[in-house]
């Protein structure tokens, strides 16, 4: 009886309280509503667009009014499911983003590490802002740049044709089987230096006592290595690391479709890509909506997961 | 240092190898392009190895082409009127929600916070999105461009944590004084989160100016595009039919390759001359974005 009485009294108070701190900072609220406006017409009414992925859209019915699609609604995820594709745009997206955090994590760190031993400041300098350069160039440039240098007569090609990796006078990016390392590594190209940009600074902040210690015991540079600074960072790298496998299926199309064509779509095409097309060139607009809310569901899921796991190993989190 | 074993020399000597490796590695193609769009394309075309030096004798008929093309000019205009009103729309919105959620008074503070964070996790995806700019009749204008990404969270979260580390006694005063919401917005926090607001300047700027996309998807008229779908035309599709007739050139490969090294330099080296001047605002930028949590 106490007890809800007690309720009772914390309820009301707390709509008193909400009302007065609505009057009280009413200019405060005012404030935001365009940014709420903002982000209901255009974060959350987009959200609200995903039924159509259970419809059977068209544009003049419009969302409301378009049938329900077959399967009580899960007609186009079956098809996605049942179709060819489904296996196919899996495997290329796993192994296109699995392969670039293979190659790509790791390098970053390295760089740092180097970086870290070199004592000629201007050197220093120097290698860092031209790590960066490739950072700073728009993707359509950097695709362009990649087409012209992997293509039949660029440089890429041919030097690798010289060592029989490849044929002369055809582009990479016409072979199934180059599209992912030419992928791959352009993308270590273009990120190499920034991403080592975290690793620089927590190397940075290490307290350089520690290694004055170390050398008094005896501890030569790669011991100090080793012991001092590998683990001073390790928190930073795995976190790091977490956070990008969080994104693993979350591999954007904008790269791919400025690479690839329809004679590689067999390696080269992936989730992303395919719901562009089906979607917005085809406009299948129902089902390419179902496929890409699937991948939105296996990308919240793999960051809430990671994120969770990265709180539990490094009390940091994205939340 | 006091380790000069011959062991850590040697690794010193590999060490600079690789670094200076790895650096020409990330200068080599910009130079490489430079160099190509200055070379005579006859020659260019028949070339496959490495460029140190213009092939035969230096031209620039490329840059000709470049600043003589209708939509490169018209791309370039468009994308500094979307930078420009953009980037302004940006930070108006993202101080205004970042500084409305730092407010601890607040009591819905808590619940708005949750409905923007959201959105970083999950959205409606590509087709939404589209149909959404379509109901709304934005398609085939720059306001497509403009308005569905006038805020982005993450760059409001950054803003946000940099009002919290404001110290509250500042806004307390000037609370005492009488001033409102928006006046101790603008004359007491902005001031003091300058360096943040720079950070965002640069932030929501490259996005702008990399974007191509929406503007592939949601603009018909040529003349409305913005340099990177321009560029993306060119470039990748190898499209030149409207540039070409303008300067009645043949549409040869070689004149079509040389124009394509011409573009690239032209269009990325407005960024290139600039940036080494901003890293120290990107970089600070990183460790902002870092450390949100």
């Amino acid at each position: 009886m106490k007890k809800s009485k007690k309720a009772a009294g914390y309820k009301v108070s707390y709509g008193i309280r909400l009302k007065k701190d609505l009057k009280k900072n009413y200019a405060a609220y005012l404030i935001f509503l365009p940014v709420l406006i903002y982000y209901i017409i255009f974060c959350y009414k987009p959200m609200y667009g995903l039924i159509i992925a259970f419809k059977n859209y068209t544009p003049a019915k419009g969302i409301i009014e378009s049938a329900w699609a077959d399967n009580y609604g899960l007609g186009h995820f079956i098809k996605f499911f049942n179709s060819y594709y489904f296996l196919r745009l899996l495997k290329n997206t796993l192994t296109i983003s699995v392969s670039s955090l293979l190659v790509t994590f790791p390098a970053p760190i390295i760089l740092a590490l180097l970086l870290n031993e070199v004592r000629a400041k201007k050197f220093k300098k120097t290698v860092q802002t031209l790590s960066y350069m490739p950072h700073f160039i728009s993707t359509v440039v950097i695709c362009s740049m990649i087409h012209l240098f992997v293509g039949g007569n660029g440089f890429i090609t041919n030097a690798l044709s010289a060592v029989g990796l490849t044929e002369g006078g055809i582009s990479l990016l016409s072979h199934e089987k180059m599209f992912v390392p030419t992928y791959v590594i352009s993308e270590l190209w273009q990120t190499i230096g920034w991403s080592a940009i975290i690793y620089i600074s927590a190397l940075a902040g290490i307290d350089q006592e520690l290694y004055e210690a170390a050398r008094i015991d005896g501890a030569n540079r790669w011991k100090q290595t080793l012991h001092i600074t590998l683990p001073s960072i390790m928190v930073t790298i795995i976190m790091m690391f977490i956070l990008k496998i969080g994104s693993v299926m979350s591999l954007g199309h904008e790269k791919i479709i400025l690479l690839y064509n329809p004679g590689i779509y067999n390696t080269a095409d992936v989730i992303s890509s395919y719901v562009y097309r089906k979607g917005l060139l085809e406009s299948n607009w129902s089902f390419s909506t179902a496929v890409g809310f699937f991948n939105s569901v296996i990308n919240l899921t793999l960051v809430v997961v990671s994120n969770k796991i990265c709180k539990k190993k490094t009390d940091m989190g994205l939340w | 240092m006091d380790n000069k074993s011959t062991a850590y020399k040697i690794f010193t000597v590999c060490n600079t190898i690789v670094l200076t490796a790895i650096a020409l590695a990330c200068l080599y193609p910009f130079f490489y392009v430079v160099v190509a769009s200055l070379s005579d394309p006859n020659e260019l075309i028949k070339h496959n190895g490495l460029l140190f030096m213009p092939l035969k004798k230096i031209t620039l008929d490329g840059y000709n082409m470049v600043f003589n093309n209708k939509l490169v000019l018209s791309g370039y205009k468009n994308t500094m009127i979307i930078l420009v009103v953009g980037v302004g729309i940006n930070l108006i919105l993202t101080t205004m929600g970042a500084y409305v959620i730092s407010l601890k008074e607040l009591m819905l503070r808590k619940p708005l916070t949750i409905l923007v964070i959201i959105t970083m996790y999950f959205g409606g995806g590509m087709v939404p999105a589209y149909l959404n700019v379509r109901s709304l009749g934005l398609l085939d204008s720059i306001w497509s461009l403009i308005i569905p990404g006038a805020i982005s969270t993450s760059n409001l979260l950054i803003m946000r944590s940099a009002f919290m580390s404001v110290p509250e006694s500042l806004s307390e005063a000037a609370k005492m004084d009488g001033a409102s919401h928006g006046k101790i917005l603008i004359k007491v926090m902005l001031p003091l989160v300058k360096a943040t607001m720079a950070v965002m300047v640069l932030y929501y700027g490259v996005s702008h100016w990399n974007a191509w996309f929406n503007s592939s998807i949601y603009l018909r008229t040529s003349s409305k595009y913005p340099l990177q779908l321009v560029l993306r035309n060119i470039l990748i599709q190898s499209q030149t039919t409207d540039m070409m007739s303008d300067i009645g050139a043949a549409e040869s490969p070689q004149v079509l390759l040389l124009l394509k090294y011409s573009l690239i330099v032209v269009s990325s080296l407005p960024i290139m001359t600039i940036y080494p001047f901003l890293q120290k605002f990107f970089q600070k930028g990183v460790m902002m974005g870092a450390v949100k949590g």
